[in-house]
């Protein structure tokens, strides 16, 4: 199928079916997953995949129809239901296609090396993660190790007469260890990713989920208490996806964020400086163009403690009578475009881990954070979540701690960011973060 | 009319057999929906889906092989069996010839959804979003989303089974804020089933204004205690808990790789013995509820707990055929992308005898859970957190101020043992569950249970 051609046609058919405006996104992958279990295969699989999406603008009524017909037929008639579906809606005078259409230069998206690794070799990389982690003095199972790839394509195409297409790559490995036995079983997550599976460490995923296992063996509920904080790299990214869903100028708009009427504001510590960038070749969420066609770009968000501005796609951006920051995003061609984060990025600081947990002196290392989704409130920020971790010390890491939770409110957490950590990761939670750890220098700590 | 020819089925069988697997199989899905929103006082976001595929698996041992591809056409699927295939070292093995396709026992549909024009879908959520408004000036934004989804599966197996299944789904959901001075709360509630239109014939704006009941109701929250208390957990959605705590530890998967709290431990008396609980894939129009699961094998009801003691785990195929029993019909995919495993349908406590108001008048201090935002469990430990959405406090046996930002935290097998009351008054919620990437819609419920004690991580720490 010709990508390209697909969604030239979907366009030319919803036109057809009467649409004022109309803009159809393709997409075609091929993707492999394996799970071994025990140094043997577990789950083998080789799938492809393709579809259309098709948004029909009836004047300032939009409506969207997707589908896996590709063909002339098929397109037609997605085209059709779009155009319908677009009857149902209420008028919205900020509607329609973008105008800054266009593409950015954004290298590395695709790694050719990922069509050389045979189904043997990365049977091999699954199993050497799962022995990795095996390896480890006191690792009881490993539950799970799991290598997995795409090779994707999309084209967009609309009525203004956009055209364009891009293709990338993604590699991913994980694993999940566990440590202990019976009621005081941890257990631990290690993973990597990249455009290839060059890109992977095997060794080092397979540790790290040994080391978070091992890490908790013996945990049991600490006493509650006002304390210090440090957030690893994964804790850290969980908090800063759900801070950069609220920074959608969509969620401001509809007076469901926190932010909304902070702009220009103090919301954090200075220490405390993040992004959103397409642009960056090693994000997973990076891309030439967004979901409407918008060239994509780096937006500061968080610079100097000030809350620098929100993410928009055309529809909030026209609300505002701005420029599209080039963030419609779609998870798929069945889903219309939507306000999203691509990749958040945090600066990185000064200070390694250890340095962080020095500075802390007595408090908590949190390594695992549960029911952040159910826990927070998006509109006041305020938040108490499961977590575990480890006690700080005497400024080192101490005993393994489970079974409580830490409160806070969102903008409080950010102001009382102390120092943000230098070593910082790829975290694929909370969408695409890369994210250090991160001290904060008080929050409620309850246990029994 | 079948979405792949048996005959065809057949072929494509035999061509994921010819290097050997002790059973193949082939899933085909046609899938369309139509999902609509208001938000702000207008109706957008109108959009529709139809989607066709199908997937082939082998299985060899413990090792299992799957493809899938969008599309139905033949080539496309003899191509999968193909790759499939030439993953796995035997001899080819030929299938048994299939049976005639038996449509499953279905969950009537009385007013198919894609035959309800889709104005009166967009009226439904005006009438919901005025009714939510209605409910209090204090009401600042409403938000109400209506979907329906049909699924036509066909589960080719190379034991002959041959099997059909059509789902139909709908669910309306409502989400309300409130918001007085610099307070801002949110409240929502869902109706959902496996059935049709006629499910929301019957005053569907009652969703909108529960949802606006409790978003104005928490404006007057107080902080949530800390510490550890006796809860009473509300009936329905209050279900989670079992959900969460207890039901994933009984999925046969993490019980196999002994990565459940619950494994080795059936017929262990885990809990009081009024305490029965139970997995129904075959409960009428239930939300959680299909025909056949997604390897073909009939729904039914499994006792998981009975009179307090461990019964039976949740089983697919696989996991089934290692531990020399029947699948329990629990083999589910979130569609034909997906392989399948063991996940719970609608799972529930059996209602006791007590009242509600039975259970609260014996609690000196305490926390009254009605409804969770959502929830987390380690399957592994049984350790699990939820969010509890709409809460109150318990005291002198009465249920007084509403509470704000409580979380609780525990484990299942002490949880399960710390029930010292269940009510009669059993209600199903719509859930969505996640596990391993996969989604399913899945029925949470239970009537009001009391547990003796219970860690809340409050907000006033």
């Amino acid at each position: 199928v010709k990508l390209d051609d697909v969604a030239g046609r979907a366009v030319e058919a919803a036109l057809a079916a009467g649409a004022s405006d109309a803009e159809a996104w393709a997409e075609e992958s091929v993707s492999r997953k394996v799970r071994v279990y025990a140094g043997e295969v577990e789950s083998l699989s080789d799938a492809g995949g393709r579809g259309v999406g098709v948004r029909a603008f009836a004047g300032s009524r939009s409506g969207y129809a997707y589908g896996t017909d590709l063909s002339d037929g098929g397109v037609t008639e997605l085209a059709r239901a779009a155009r319908e579906a677009a009857e149902v809606a209420d008028e919205d005078e900020y509607e329609g296609l973008p105008d800054e259409l266009g593409s950015s230069e954004v290298d590395g998206l695709a790694s050719p090396e990922l069509a050389d690794w045979s189904t043997e070799r990365i049977v091999e990389l699954a199993l050497e993660v799962e022995r990795a982690a095996r390896a480890r003095h006191g690792v009881t199972q490993v539950e799970n190790a799991v290598y997995s790839d795409a090779n994707g394509s999309v084209a967009l195409a609309n009525s203004r007469g956009f055209a364009a297409s891009y293709s990338a790559t993604q590699a991913w490995a994980y694993a999940s260890a566990f440590a202990g036995e019976g009621a005081d079983l941890m257990t631990g997550l290690g993973v990597g990713m990249g455009r290839a599976p060059s890109a992977l460490d095997p060794e080092a995923i397979g540790a790290e989920a040994a080391e978070r296992a091992l890490a908790l063996v013996g945990a049991r509920q600490p006493e509650s208490r006002r304390c210090p904080v440090v957030l690893d790299a994964f804790v850290a990214a969980s908090f800063i996806g759900f801070i950069g869903s609220m920074l959608s100028a969509d969620a401001v708009q509809r007076g469901r964020s926190l932010f909304a009427g902070r702009e220009g504001q103090e919301v954090a510590d200075p220490a405390l400086r993040l992004a959103d960038d397409a642009t960056d070749s090693e994000g997973p969420a990076s891309a030439p163009f967004d979901g409407e066609g918008v060239p994509t770009r780096r937006t500061g968000l968080i610079e100097e403690g000030r809350l620098l501005g929100f993410l928009y796609d055309s529809r909030t951006a026209r609300k505002e009578g701005r420029q599209s920051t080039g963030n419609a995003s779609r998870g798929s061609y069945r889903s219309p475009p939507s306000v999203g984060t691509t990749n958040l990025m945090i600066e990185p600081g000064e200070e390694e881990l250890a340095g962080l947990v020095g500075l802390a002196g007595e408090g908590l290392y949190v390594t695992d954070v549960a029911g952040l989704h159910s826990g927070v409130n998006p509109v006041s920020g305020t938040f108490s979540v499961g977590a575990s971790g480890r006690l700080i010390e005497g400024g080192e890491l101490g005993t393994p701690v489970r079974e409580l939770t830490i409160a806070s409110d969102l903008v409080s957490m950010l102001k009382a960011v102390r120092s943000v950590g230098s070593e910082v990761r790829w975290v694929p939670f909370g969408g695409s973060v890369k994210a250090p750890p991160i001290l904060v220098a008080d929050m409620a700590v309850s246990g029994s | 009319l079948t979405l792949v020819d048996p005959e065809l089925a057949g072929r494509v069988l035999e061509r994921a057999l010819a290097r050997g697997g002790d059973m193949a199989e082939l899933y085909a899905e046609a899938r369309r929906g139509f999902a609509l929103s208001l938000d702000d006082n207008r109706v957008e976001r109108p959009q529709g889906g139809r989607e066709r595929g199908a997937c082939v698996r082998v299985v060899q041992g413990d090792s299992t092989y799957y493809g899938h591809v969008d599309g139905l056409a033949e080539e496309d699927l003899l191509r999968v069996a193909v790759s499939v295939s030439e993953a796995v070292r035997g001899d080819a093995q030929h299938p048994a010839a299939l049976s005639a396709v038996k449509p499953a026992a279905g969950h009537p549909v009385a007013i198919r959804p894609e035959e309800v024009e889709a104005a009166r879908k967009a009226d439904l959520l005006r009438s919901c979003n005025e009714r939510a408004r209605a409910a209090g000036a204090e009401v600042t934004q409403v938000r109400i989303g209506y979907g329906e989804q049909q699924r036509q599966v066909e589960v080719f197996g190379s034991d002959g089974r041959a099997a059909t299944d059509d789902r139909t789904r709908v669910r309306l959901g409502a989400q309300v804020v409130a918001r007085r001075n610099g307070r801002v709360e949110t409240g929502s509630d869902t109706r959902g089933g496996h059935a049709g239109w006629e499910l929301l014939e019957e005053d569907p704006e009652a969703v909108a204004e529960r949802a606006a009941r409790r978003a104005l109701t928490l404006l007057d929250a107080v902080d949530a205690p800390t510490g550890r208390l006796p809860v009473v957990v509300g009936n329905g959605f209050g279900g989670v808990l079992l959900h969460e705590a207890v039901g994933h530890g009984l999925e046969a998967d993490a019980v196999q790789k002994q990565a459940s709290i619950y494994a080795g431990r059936l017929g262990e008396q885990l809990a009081d013995p009024f305490v029965t609980a139970y997995d129904d894939g075959s409960r009428q129009n239930a939300w959680g509820s299909e025909g056949i699961d997604d390897e073909g094998t009939p729904t039914r009801r499994t006792t998981v707990i009975e009179d307090g003691r461990l019964t039976s785990y949740l089983y697919d195929v696989l996991r089934a055929r290692k531990d020399g029993v029947d699948s329990t019909g629990n083999g589910r995919r979130e569609s034909f992308r997906h392989l399948p495993i063991p996940r719970m349908t609608n799972t529930f406590f059996a209602p006791g005898v007590a009242t509600p108001d039975d259970l609260i008048s014996g609690v000196e201090r305490g926390l009254y859970a009605v409804s969770f935002g959502g929830g987390q469990v380690e399957p592994a430990t049984g350790d699990f957190v939820f969010g509890v959405s709409e809460g109150y406090l318990i005291e002198n046996g009465k249920v007084t101020a509403p509470v704000r930002g409580a979380t609780l935290v525990g484990n299942g097998i002490e949880a399960l043992r710390a029930i010292d009351g269940i009510a009669d008054d059993l209600d199903i919620a719509t859930g969505y569950c996640g596990k391993a990437g996969q989604t399913v819609p899945a029925g949470v419920g239970q009537p009001h249970v009391r547990i003796r004690e219970l860690t809340v991580g409050g907000t006033a720490a």
